[in-house]
């Protein structure tokens, strides 16, 4: 072990790399956490899009690209606290927003790579937003990362607990004077923040699985919310940690696939080896009944 | 007023020690039943006792774990267009973007493969039947309008128009009466009620409440605590046939205006508790979908 | 120079006739022209479909899929065609397969699966790509479309699936469409909804594929789903709502691989473009409309209203 750190320690961007890679992985696993309970996926996959077309949009406007970054992510972020439950806009729509933000963010790639203002790194800023670029973070921007990560870390600490009740049970929590409005407000700007800090990790296409594999493997695993909240974190560093350092030991691969492909092959775990979800507890699947029929679409509970 | 055709036939649904078993432990047991043909039955009976169940065996999606069950002579599931459903709680979707009309097609032929063509004399005839049926539930004017955006009694009338479509002999409704306000409760019920007795269909309706069907019942079976018990609402629907079903002290008190009340009735234990009011246990699960 | 970069330098001339014959001039215009119908007809059709079962997200993860496919094909030296149809047709199976109670909770824990899924995939399709050296234009056209070097043999491809998924689709469409609606009537008539929706999944899968070949396997919603959506915001009518789709996808797809050709920006952003304005449109149009008739648009019509029926013999007295 001391080895190994002594090895990190010997090369700079290694360090960078795992310490802003630490960070960013605390921050996405506990705030997947929450995003999973909530069952607002959704937002994390909006975010991406937004994050990588808000990226792309700086940089072909020729600003530093974490100023469309994280500008879009919490102006995004503030819009979803905003709008609040799902007001009947469905699938439908969404999607077709979304799809249509992304191609947008084609649009400000194509623009930014053959603008004459791009050096020859064009190619690499783009890819690096589209995938992460760890592993090519400089002293400064790591010490950055590190900072907003750990700030999100610490404002989860700070509200994890009525975050959760306020999640469980809202309208429980409200009577209780839980403030939930403002909780699901700083819950969305938390989510931005980590949004803007992952893309840099493993890039706007995949930050939805740092937030999801994590968190959803930790919530097989076990049914206690806080343990969930903390194993998930554990699972997301523990992915980050085994990513670098198969991205170290393979420069082919790039390392936004190390750490994704740990973290999936975790999620993986808790479906193949009944045995780690042994703990579940209160929320294990019931029986159905054999005649469920399975139709789809159309059909909800009585208005 | 039984109608010629039911003299003397064979029973619509024969029921003879029939038991159902699901999710490991007895639904119903050893239940004796039969339903004459052009009747109109209602299967009463607490939250989770057994009724949709009841209704599923009819249709032949649930097996029976022991005895026999006849649907008109035959096994059930044979049915086809003989037997008209309307599965419990449907409600569809505001953005479902599908024509009543075309709901009621469905109805008539949307379980045969291939392409339909757009000519012919069957066609035509189906045409005609489907625009009939509509006619006949009073659904004429609003039949082409998209079913996302119906009220709940429209709706309703749509899909009772869907299960006549084919003719049946047999109708099953399951709950349909229940996410309606009280007028239409009223005018729905009705509305069977004259149908099934023009046309001398046999109905089986699943209620939690008898009174807005009370005065067209023919029959009621009444389900609780594993066992059925039928007869004529009077012979059932009486503090001693209920307490002895029960097992318990019930109460059946009729008020002034002749409706009746069944009063310290148990909820059937069920696997978890709901909101009151819901049905849970034999009725399936309600997916909540994601939260957004 | 490529003959696109030549003929697109100078420029469009603004006269549609001429424009279009320099454009068909051009061998693999005229087959990106071909591919596109193909694909548009097949999507607006399993679109159309897809819209109504609420199956859109599954339909945009099938295609995400479908870039490892495609990305490992070109690595291990095989048609990025094959790698396509091949990524999304092992996803439509695995989640066919998967048993219900692997699924686990609905909510949080399946969107938690598909959103796993999506970025894996995507992963390896970076890993892939970095394995055969490609760099920024090969991932852009993978995952934003391109609609340079489209074969003879990629269209005959196409074209076959295409056809071959519209003659299934003619076999189940009516009794799919009543599993749809109306899933536990149809049950109960005999219709096996199960088999049916693992059919329409392998029919999604072929589709995403095909789409993503067009429009990159990340906005396969513009081909896929807006055409269809906005036909269904027009019409509710069956027939006349599939036809709708099929002529606006025919329409987004030829206008913007036009668009494209002349201008330096992917096919994906033109494509995802003018179907998202497509959509809005028709949306927007449907609640213009209603609003001028004064009819809410999806509100409830008043409870106590008497509907016109048939003379029925009035209440029955008691039995």
């Amino acid at each position: 072990m001391t080895t190994a750190a002594f090895f990190v320690l010997a090369h700079p961007f290694l360090e960078s790399a795992f310490a802003a890679g630490t960070a960013i992985a605390l921050a996405s696993g506990l705030i997947g956490s929450v995003v999973v309970l909530r069952g607002q996926v959704f937002a994390g996959d909006a975010l991406s899009h937004v994050a990588f077309t808000g990226a792309l949009a700086a940089l072909a406007l020729g600003v530093d690209l974490r100023l469309g970054l994280y500008g879009g992510c919490l102006a995004f972020a503030l819009l979803l606290a905003v709008l609040g439950r799902r007001t009947g806009a469905d699938d439908t729509v969404i999607g077709s927003v979304f799809a249509w933000v992304l191609g947008l963010g084609a649009l400000f790639l194509s623009l930014f790579t053959t603008s004459s203002s791009g050096t020859g790194g064009n190619g690499t800023a783009g890819v690096s937003v589209l995938f992460g670029s760890i592993l090519g973070l400089t002293g400064g921007q790591a010490l950055l990362d590190t900072a907003v990560a750990l700030a999100v870390v610490a404002g989860m600490v700070a509200i994890g607990r009525p975050l959760l009740f306020a999640s469980l049970d809202p309208a429980v929590a409200a009577a209780r004077g839980v403030p939930v409005r403002a909780l699901s407000t700083a819950f969305f700007v938390l989510l931005g923040l980590t949004a803007g800090v992952a893309t840099q990790a493993v890039g706007a296409l995949l930050l939805l699985g740092l937030l999801a594999a994590p968190a959803g493997a930790a919530q097989r695993m076990t049914a206690r919310p806080f343990l969930a909240l903390w194993l998930s974190a554990a699972l997301a560093v523990g992915s980050m940690w085994a990513g670098l350092t198969i991205a170290y030991l393979a420069p082919l691969a790039p390392p936004s696939f190390g750490i994704l492909g740990v973290a999936t092959a975790v999620y993986l775990a808790t479906f193949a080896w009944p045995a780690l979800t042994r703990h579940r507890g209160a929320g294990s699947t019931r029986a159905t009944p054999p005649a469920t029929v399975s139709g789809s679409g159309g059909v909800i509970g009585a208005r | 007023m039984a109608e010629d055709r039911t003299i003397g036939a064979d029973p619509a649904v024969h029921l003879a020690d029939a038991t159902v078993r699901l999710g490991g432990r007895d639904i119903w047991a050893h239940v004796d039943l039969d339903i004459a043909p052009g009747t109109f039955v209602a299967i009463l009976g607490p939250n989770g006792a057994g009724k949709s169940t009841l209704v599923k065996a009819v249709l032949g999606v649930v097996p029976l774990a022991g005895g026999r069950l006849e649907v008109f002579g035959r096994p059930p599931g044979e049915g086809g267009g003989d037997i008209g459903y309307l599965p419990q709680r449907r409600s569809f979707d505001p953005g479902m973007r599908v024509r009543g009309v075309d709901v009621v097609r469905m109805g008539a032929d949307g379980d045969r493969w291939g392409l339909p063509l757009p000519w012919g004399a069957g066609r035509r005839n189906r045409d005609a039947r489907v625009d009939d049926v509509i006619d006949l539930v009073g659904a004429t004017a609003y039949a082409r309008r998209p079913i996302g955006e119906m009220s709940g009694g429209e709706q309703q009338r749509l899909l009772i128009a869907q299960a006549l479509v084919r003719n049946p002999r047999l109708l099953l409704l399951d709950e349909p009466l229940d996410s309606l306000d009280l007028p239409n409760q009223a005018a729905v019920a009705s509305l069977i009620a004259d149908i099934s007795r023009a046309a001398g269909i046999t109905v089986l309706i699943v209620a939690h409440d008898v009174n807005p069907i009370a005065s067209a019942l023919d029959g009621v079976v009444y389900v609780a605590r594993g066992h059925a018990v039928s007869g004529t609402p009077d012979e059932v629907i009486t503090t001693e046939t209920l307490s002895a079903l029960y097992d318990t002290p019930i109460e059946v008190l009729t008020t002034s205006d002749g409706r009746r009340v069944v009063v310290g009735q148990p909820d059937a234990a069920s696997h978890h508790a709901g909101p009151h009011g819901h049905a849970h246990g034999d009725t399936g699960t309600h997916d909540q979908g994601e939260r957004r | 120079m490529t003959p696109h970069a030549v003929a697109a330098l100078a420029g469009p001339v603004l006269d549609p006739i001429v424009d279009l014959r320099r454009m068909l001039a051009l061998h693999f215009m005229v087959n990106a022209f071909r591919a596109g119908t193909v694909v548009a007809v097949l999507a607006a059709v399993v679109g159309w479909l897809m819209v109504l079962r609420r199956q859109s997200f599954a339909g945009h993860t099938l295609a995400v899929v479908s870039f490892p496919g495609a990305a490992s094909a070109i690595w291990l030296g095989v048609s990025a065609t094959a790698g396509y149809f091949a990524g999304s047709i092992a996803a439509a199976l695995v989640i066919a397969l998967v048993p219900r109670s692997v699924a686990g909770r609905p909510g949080g824990q399946e969107s938690a699966v598909i959103g796993t899924v999506q970025a894996f995939a995507l992963a390896c399709g970076a890993l892939f790509v970095s394995l055969y050296g490609g760099f920024l234009d090969s991932i852009t056209g993978l995952l934003f479309g391109s609609f340079l070097g489209v074969s003879d043999s990629q269209v005959l491809t196409l074209g076959a699936v295409a056809v071959a998924v519209l003659a299934v689709l003619a076999v189940i469409g009516r009794p799919l469409l009543f599993a749809t609606v109306d899933g536990a009537v149809a049950a109960a008539r005999g219709v096996p909804t199960r088999a049916l929706s693992v059919a329409f999944l392998l029919v999604l899968g072929c589709t995403a594929a095909e789409v993503s070949q067009v429009t990159g396997a990340l906005l396969v919603f513009a081909l896929l789903v807006m055409p269809a959506a906005a036909a269904q915001q027009v019409t509710a009518r069956p027939v006349a709502g599939l036809v709708l789709a099929v002529g606006f996808g025919l329409a987004v797809v030829w206008v913007s691989l036009s668009v494209a050709f002349w201008s330096p920006w992917p096919v994906g952003f033109w494509v995802s473009t003018f179907g998202f304005a497509l959509y809005v449109g028709a949306a927007g149009g449907r609640v213009a409309v209603a609003r001028h008739r004064r009819t809410p648009v999806g509100g409830r019509r008043g409870a106590g209203e008497r509907e016109r029926g048939r003379a029925l013999a009035p209440g029955v007295v008691g039995a």
